[in-house]
């Protein structure tokens, strides 16, 4: 028998998470408005002028710390909170009384934040090319690649606390632990070149500041193959994550 | 011995301090429903997880239809279908949905909503979740528990906080689902239920069955005898009654007597001579006696005490 379980129910879960999120848009309005401000509030300050010497500009150069923080967002808070909140209620143990599996199920909630991440970066594209004018200069496969491997980073990372935690309340606390360092430090807030050298050092374990110079380095122009480390520790978080639920992961 | 659905060998189960299941024993056959009862915190719902693949019983020996819980719970889920206890879906999904959603976890296309309809939420199907009343919420479980029309269907609590319409409702809807081999276990603290639902019970107290059988052998077993109950002035003398052949007891309060009666045949001997003593036999009853009252001869202990 398939330990996965059937991919049409998968995928109709998946759907069904995605409406629910819909039915209660309260829960990632933030995480879909936090990054754009973000965005319109450094944009006005610093422009999209191309930096001295180069051929881009602020808005170029950060858009991915952006894309960034719409999915640490989405793929580590969201996904921690539902997910611990549906072991509180004790949704979850319903769950476990049909044939699927925790890796299932995590992946059927992943797809449903992703659709949500989708929605988020797109509006930053429209609000980068409208307000300033913002340029790709990238190869367009490779940064969907790109994205979709930093998806699965992220993800996986989330999947870490949203196995254990046993209500929304604990769910909120194991997953600030992680967002705040990851928003500060990982180059996503401020130039990692501002950092002095221990936290820099620490930044350098984030997988936040490799989804960030992934990305941005094939925005700007960079190929995959130019960035084996990068797509290593991504690789590795996405794997370390999905090995961790497939051990750890609590129903109830 | 090959048509037991469920064999449990003293099955124990610790949490933390707590003893939850203290050398459980019991057999369910095939095509029965079958009742554990007891009084809350007897353990009936650790028994039904374990029996089901939800838990890990510390010690002891399971096979739900031939199949060890603790190994195969992934294949014994697809042949059984729980509705548990406590349980909840999320707010904001509509009946349909979610009925269709666990029928595809199963791994089952068409929508086969004529079972909504059984359970009778066909008119539901566009309704919220949250919209739902208790016993609407615990008819869709039930639903839910049945999607995958499994082998064996175990009902945690079925009725619990259910009015009497409600709780009747579920009681036809259970004995519906008996049969083509299909078997039932239900737990219930209302021993009412379980006498009037079940083929056989299996009575709980403190983690281990006390007592197991059809609820009439229970009866018949445990309380042989019969009661009188009346109504009685200031003026009425217990030691009148006790005196009588046949009476093994009796006891005024609250301005009732109640006799018990060593069999049947006592009664009529009994209310002649209460007659002859010019007692006032008003409102005088028989009553039967029922598994709360075998729940009070095997275990010494109130029924209504021991809840809670």
């Amino acid at each position: 028998m398939n330990r996965t379980g059937n991919t049409a129910g998968i995928r109709r879960l998946g759907m069904m998470e995605l409406k629910l999120y819909l039915r209660e848009p309260s829960a990632f309005f933030f995480t879909l408005i936090f990054p754009l401000l973000l965005m319109l509030l450094f944009g006005s300050i610093w422009g999209n002028k191309p930096f001295p010497g180069k051929t881009f500009g602020y808005i170029d150069y950060s858009t991915a710390s952006f894309i960034s923080i719409v999915l640490l967002t989405a793929c580590v808070m969201n996904l921690t909170v539902n997910i611990a909140s549906y072991r509180e209620k004790g949704i979850l143990r319903r769950y476990m009384s049909t044939p699927l599996s925790p890796v299932s199920f995590l992946l059927a909630e992943t797809g449903a934040i992703l659709a949500i991440t989708s929605m988020g970066v797109i509006l930053l594209l429209i609000a980068g090319k409208f307000f300033f004018g913002m340029h790709f200069r990238g190869n367009l496969l490779e940064a969907l690649a790109a994205f979709l491997l930093s998806c699965g980073a992220m993800a996986g990372l989330g999947f870490i606390p949203a196995s254990l935690a046993s209500s929304a309340r604990s769910g909120t606390v194991a997953a600030n632990v992680i967002y705040f360092p990851m928003l500060f430090l990982s180059g996503a807030m401020l130039p990692q070149d501002m950092l002095p050298g221990t936290l820099r050092t620490i930044s350098e374990i984030l997988p936040q500041t490799h989804v960030i110079r992934l990305m941005r380095d094939i925005w700007l122009g960079e190929r995959l193959s130019d960035h084996p480390v990068e797509i290593a520790v991504l690789v590795g978080t996405l794997v370390v994550g999905t090995v961790f639920a497939t051990r750890m992961f609590r129903w109830d | 011995m090959s048509d037991s659905v469920i064999l449990a060998v003293n099955v124990r189960k610790k949490y933390g301090e707590t003893t939850a299941l203290d050398g459980l024993d019991l057999v369910v056959d095939r095509g029965e429903i079958f009742g554990i009862v007891g009084p809350n915190g007897a353990g009936k719902t650790t028994a039904m997880d374990c029996m089901a693949g939800m838990r890990r019983p510390d010690s002891g020996e399971i096979r739900t239809l031939g199949l060890d819980p603790t190994v195969d719970s992934q294949l014994l889920r697809r042949k059984v279908g729980l509705q548990q206890q406590e349980s909840e879906l999320p707010e904001r999904i509509r009946v349909g949905e979610v009925f269709k959603l666990f029928r595809s976890l199963f791994g089952i296309d068409e929508p086969g909503m004529d079972l909504l309809e059984k359970v009778g939420l066909a008119e539901k199907t566009d309704a919220f979740f949250s919209e739902l009343s208790g016993g609407q919420k615990r008819r869709l479980f039930v639903a839910l528990a049945m999607v995958h029309d499994p082998e064996l269907i175990m009902l945690d609590e079925l009725t619990s906080g259910l009015d009497p319409k409600g709780r009747r409702d579920l009681w036809s809807l259970v004995k519906n689902s008996k049969g083509n081999g299909r078997t039932v276990v239900l737990s219930t603290h209302y021993m009412d239920e379980a006498q009037k639902l079940c083929d056989r019970v299996a009575i709980m107290d403190r983690g281990k069955v006390v007592a197991l059988g059809t609820p009439d052998a229970l009866v018949r077993k445990y309380c042989p005898g019969l009661r009188l109950r009346l109504g009685c002035g200031d003026d009425f003398r217990p030691e009148h009654a006790a005196d009588l052949e046949g009476v093994l007891g009796v006891r005024v309060r609250d301005g009732t007597c109640v006799m018990d009666l060593e069999d049947a045949g006592a009664v009529v001997p009994v209310i002649r001579a209460l007659s002859e003593k010019g007692t006032d036999l008003g409102d005088l009853h028989t009553e039967v006696p029922t598994l709360e009252d075998v729940f009070m001869a095997v275990t010494g202990k109130d029924y209504g005490e021991s809840d809670g």
